[in-house]
Order: structure tokens, then sequence, then C-alpha cells
């Protein structure tokens, strides 16, 4: 029981944060933007799929990196052509995001590896040091990013404006449209790049539905962190926690923790807190609305 | 022509536009890929509709998508979004199979009901856990039935895994023991899979459509849908309704599981099978009416049908259906988009009143719908 909590728990914590990490950020600015995006779990795919592909192409996995990340970045564009120029709903966008990736990556592994399981091995992205690859780095350093740009900068302020109350940041010029536009691409370009971990990162190959659920989690997160880039983060390895003490709770006889509970955690958590028991729990004000009513 | 009539005469055009537009699309990619798409799709209607089997298995494919579809269209028309239909669908199933499975030397066709009931029961409870959250506090159903959609699959994981000892469960095939024989939907075509789950699902919605449009619950559960603030007003309780609604919505995903689990499968098994997204795209296409959604299932039964087909005799591999499903709501949501916009209304449908059934758009049109005010930064 003493050796535990070692430095191989906290490593696999950091490891299992690190996709959340990247998608939560995505998540949050397309959400503080006013923009919901249950499509992150399908733009995280693509992201791993084209990572790979990207890599496999090129060789190089520092080219298979933004490759993925370009290619779910398209997925947001689509995501913001249907959220914010169409006007269309934002949940019925999302499912269709994460039925065509879902289709389109076991599409292409098909065709590109013609095998149904997955790609073959391509080279990883390097550690930084003690088995924690550079995406983890990556991933942390971008939370004091995110938070001081949405509430220190002057960009962030108006992607908050446009989110909290679109019609009135509208009135007072800002353009609501273009806000929109860059957070959800932007979201979609961070989901591939937590993507792009599980792929190049931490493994070196894609496999079908590699992804897991984890869009959902970083969801999840974005609501128990309260919209705030540290909340938000804090939830992450919160349910990375979970996650890395279950993996090794099961292979330890006796833990007292059933490893079962430690896996709904993530879930069961979310659902108490967006039932408002644990803190407060409001979305920005203008989630899910238009600018101006046609 | 009713300002009505030809609202609903431009929802049906749309939905055909939007699958043509999506199979046109599907069309390039499978080009793009290297083949004929022309030759993929011809494959593809062979394998279902080109022998005996292939329209069987079109049916039994609609089947849970029909009942999946409805309890997304059941829901939309009270105004919720249901997500949580794959986590209600499992949960029916594994009740369905438990029962099936438990040897209690019961008349098959007792047995049968039961496990039926189960199903309803299960699914029904988790649809009702939503709704009853939103109806209380206010949580939004969207992130609520995402995370019970994890929890039931946690739930049945776990109880395979680890119950075994009290539980018709099987940690070997990660499923439930087989059904009974006697317990299993008869198959009602010799050599198909056609079983009598796809009877049960299009009785089923048919008896939604009537209580939808012909019973005082279905008039509660549009009205609440289409203006929350009316139907309070008319006396009607907002909370109990919306509840009422997923609990039926859940009941109904609920069934499908069951079809798939004593009809289909003859076993639940714990892999997840992602039916449940598929069901939102035939609640969409269906534009939520019980009638459309018969349609959209079948359409989309077809698809699924013909992927072997199209796999095995065109050589594309049958994953592009679900860029297919993808895609066609896309193009749904980009019709009623378009739709909306008053220069193509203009020609379509009379100015004074638009888009008569208003409801039925539930899911398409954005959300305006007023939210908690969140507290200064």
């Amino acid at each position: 029981m003493s050796d535990f909590f070692t430095l191989a728990l906290l490593t696999a914590t950091l490891r299992m944060a690190t996709p959340l990490v990247f998608a939560a950020m995505g998540g949050l600015l397309s959400e503080r933007a006013g923009v919901m995006n249950i499509g992150l779990e399908g733009m995280m795919l693509i992201g791993a799929f084209f990572s790979v592909a990207g890599t496999w192409w090129t060789g190089s996995p520092w080219l298979g990196l933004p490759i993925g990340m370009g290619a779910a970045a398209v997925a947001g564009l689509v995501h913001a052509v249907w959220c914010v120029t169409l006007r269309g709903n934002q949940i019925v966008a999302g499912t269709a995001i994460n039925l065509i990736a879902a289709g389109l990556t076991a599409f292409l592994t098909q065709l590109i590896w013609g095998r149904a399981g997955g790609s073959e091995t391509v080279s990883r992205l390097p550690n930084a040091f003690s088995g924690l690859n550079i995406l983890v780095i990556f991933a942390f350093a971008l939370v004091p990013l995110v938070h001081v740009f949405l509430f220190r900068s002057r960009r962030g302020l108006h992607t908050m404006a446009a989110g909290e109350s679109p019609q009135a940041a509208e009135s007072v010029g800002i353009n609501v449209t273009a806000y929109r536009y860059a957070a959800v691409v932007a979201s979609g370009a961070l989901a591939g790049a937590g993507g792009a971990f599980l792929s190049i990162g931490n493994l070196s190959y894609f496999t079908l539905d590699m992804t897991a659920g984890r869009g959902f989690i970083a969801l999840a997160a974005v609501i128990f962190g309260g919209w705030n880039p540290l909340g938000a983060a804090a939830a992450c390895l919160l349910f990375g926690a979970s996650q890395a003490v279950q993996i090794q709770a099961q292979a330890t006889p006796g833990f007292p923790i059933s490893s079962d509970l430690l896996v709904a955690l993530p879930y069961l958590l979310t659902l108490v807190a967006v039932t408002g028991l644990i803190r407060n729990s409001n979305p920005p004000a203008g989630l899910g609305k238009h600018a101006s009513a046609h | 022509m009713t300002n009505r009539a030809s609202s609903s005469i431009l929802m049906v055009v749309g939905s055909i536009l939007a699958v043509i537009a999506a199979l046109l699309v599907g069309a390039i990619v499978i080009a793009v890929s290297g083949h004929d798409p022309w030759e993929a799709y011809r494959a593809l209607a062979e394998g279902a509709l080109g022998s005996r089997r292939g329209r069987a298995e079109t049916l039994v494919y609609a089947a849970p998508l029909l009942l999946g579809g409805l309890a997304f269209a059941v829901a939309a028309r009270a105004g919720m979004f249901n997500i949580g239909i794959e986590g209600q669908l499992v949960m029916g199933g594994f009740a369905a199979a438990l029962i099936g499975a438990s040897d209690w030397n019961l008349p098959g066709p007792v047995h049968i009901t039961l496990a039926l009931l189960a199903a309803i029961l299960a699914g029904g409870f988790w649809g009702a856990i939503p709704g009853f959250l939103r109806a209380v506090t206010g949580a939004h159903e969207v992130i609520t039935t995402i995370m019970l959609n994890y929890l039931a699959f946690r739930l049945i994981t776990y109880l395979i895994q680890k119950r075994s000892d009290w539980l018709p469960v099987d940690p070997q095939v990660q499923g439930t023991n087989r059904v009974l024989d006697d317990a299993r939907l008869p198959v009602l075509l010799e050599r198909t899979r056609l079983h009598l789950g796809v009877v049960i699902a299009l009785i089923v919605a048919l008896l939604i459509w009537f209580v939808l449009f012909h019973t005082v619950v279905g008039y509660k559960i549009r009205t609440v849908g289409l203006s929350r603030g009316a139907a309070s007003y008319g006396g009607i309780n907002w909370g109990l309704t919306v509840t009422l609604a997923m609990a039926l919505a859940g009941a109904l995903a609920g069934l499908a599981g069951a079809g798939e689990s004593i009809g289909l499968h003859g076993r639940h098994s714990a892999s997840p099978p992602g039916l449940g997204f598929t069901a939102i795209a035939v609640g969409l296409v269906g534009r939520n009416n019980p009638i459309g959604v018969i349609f959209s299932a079948l359409l989309f039964g077809l698809l699924s049908a013909g992927a072997p087909s199209m796999q095995a005799n065109a050589g594309v591999s049958r994953e592009i259906v679900l860029v297919i499903q993808g895609l066609v709501i896309l193009a749904v949501a980009a019709f009623e988009a378009i739709n909306r916009f008053s220069w193509f209304r203009k020609f379509t449908s009379p100015p004074a009143s638009p888009g008569g059934d208003r409801a039925s758009q539930v899911g398409m049109a954005p959300e305006v719908e007023p939210r908690p005010t969140p507290p200064a930064l």
C-alpha cells in the first residue's frame, strides 16, 4: 500500500490527463464563444488518424502533428459553418461530425493500410523526460496561455462577449461571427492535438475508435471546471487520476476502492455537478444563441 | 393548399433532397478513393433489396433504428434533445437478456412478455433520469444523457464481470448467458433473421403516432415542446410532462435493445453497438414524425443491410455508410437552414405563418430557450 502512490502513478495521471486537457481547452474556447461542441470526440479521432497518416506520408511526427491538427481544424470549420453561418442546431452538427469521423477514419484506415483494425506503426513524438511525452508539457503549458488569453487579452474578452451576449457584443462593434469561427476552428485544432497525443505521442499507431469517449470526458471537464481554464485543467487531472489509479488498482490485489467506481467517477461527478449540487454550474449565457434574429 | 400541408410537403422534400445530397457527397468520397460509386451503390442496393434474405436483413436492421428514432422523436416533441438513446438501449437490451436467460420454467409467451417489460422499465428508468433532472434542477439533458450513456456501459460491464454469482452473465464472453430458446422472439420467415421484433417495432410506431396526435398525453408533450410558457399558462405541468416524455423515449429505446438481445443475437454483449447515434439521424430525417421515422428507418436499414455486399462485391469498405449517415444529418440541418432564410421561404410557403408544424423541427432549429443567468465573471 505504501508504494502505491509512486512517481509512476503521477506520470500515469499526467499521461491520462493530457489528451483531456487539449480537448478541454478547445471545448472551453468554443463554449466561451457561445458554440456548443459535442463534436470534440470526432475532432479528436480525426486528429489521431491524420497525425498518423501525416507521419506515414512525410516520415516525420513533427509534420504529422500539424497535419492532424489541421484536419481536425477543418472539422471545426465544418462545425462553424453549420452552427454560425447556417444557424443550425449545434448538437445536431456535433453529432454528425462524430458519426462522420468514426466512419471516415475507419474507411481511410482500410484504404491506406489495407486492414480493418488500425494503422501500421509510425515513429512517434519524442519524450521530454522520464516517460513523459513532449505533448504532455505542451498541454499543461497551454492552460495558463488560454487563461491569460480569455481573461487578460482584448481578443479573449471579445470572444467571451460573443458567448455571453452575442447581440450586445454585436451592437458595440464586435464581429461575433469572426470570433465564433476562430474559436470553433481553434477548438478543432486543439482537440486534434489531443488525438495526436494518443496516436503519435503515447502510442505510435492509430486504432479504430481509439479516443473511446475522451472527447465527451473533456466536455465534462469543461462543465465540471465551471467553464474556467484552470478549473477545467484541474478536472482533467482529477479524471486522469481516477483512470490512472483504476489501472493500478486492477493490478493491486485487495485495493480498497472498486476500480469500476473509479472508471465511472468522471461521469458520476459531472452528472452531480450539472445538477448544481456541488457548485453553481452556469454555462455562458449566449451558448447556443445567435447574434441577430433573421 | 393549407399552410400546414405545404410546410409538411416542404419537409418531406427537404429530407429527400438531404438524402440525395449525402449520397452524392458519399459518391465523391468513393470516387476519390479509387472506386466506381455507381458500382458501389448498385452492389449496396442489390445486397439490401435484390434477394429475399437481403430484404429481410433490411427490415432486421431497420427495426432497432425505428424504435431508436422514435425515442429521439418523442423526446424532441417535448423539446428535449435525447442523446441518451444508446444508454437507454443497452439498459433495455441487458435487462431483457437477463430475464430471457433465467430458467424459470415459464411458458414462452409469458417469458417473452416479462423480458420486454423489463426492457421497457430499464430503458424508461434510464430515460426518466435526465427528464427528471431537467425538470427539477434545470440540468441540461444533452450533458446528463451523455454521462448516463457511459454510466450504463460501465454499470453493465461491472455487472457482467463481477456479479456472475447472482446474475445469468458470463464474464468469458463479456455478455449475458444465452437467452432460452422459448424466450427468444421467434423468427417469422424461414432461412432469414426476420424476427417478431420487427413487427413489434412497426406496431409501436403506429401506436406512438396515435399517442402523439390523438391523446391528451401526446397533446401535452407537443404543447410543452412548442412553448413551455404557453403550456404552463394552459395548466400543463411542464416538469412532469418532460419527465414522462423522456421516460417514454427511454422505454422505446429499451425496447429496441430488447429486440437486439432476445430477438436478433440471443444474448446481450458488453460492446456498445453504436445504434443510438444512428437513431438520432433516423429521427431527424423522419422529422420527428412517427410515420416519417418509419420511412427513414427503412432507408437507414437498407444502407446497413447493403453495406456488406458493397464491401464484398465493389471493394468499398462498409464504413462509408457511417459517413453517409453523418452527411445526411448535416444535409438535413443545411436544408432546414436554407428554409429559414426568407428569400427561399418566399417561394415555398405562404408568408403569414411559416413552418406550421414547428415542433417537428425541434432538434433542427437553434435553441432559443432562456437559460439560467450566470453570475458575473
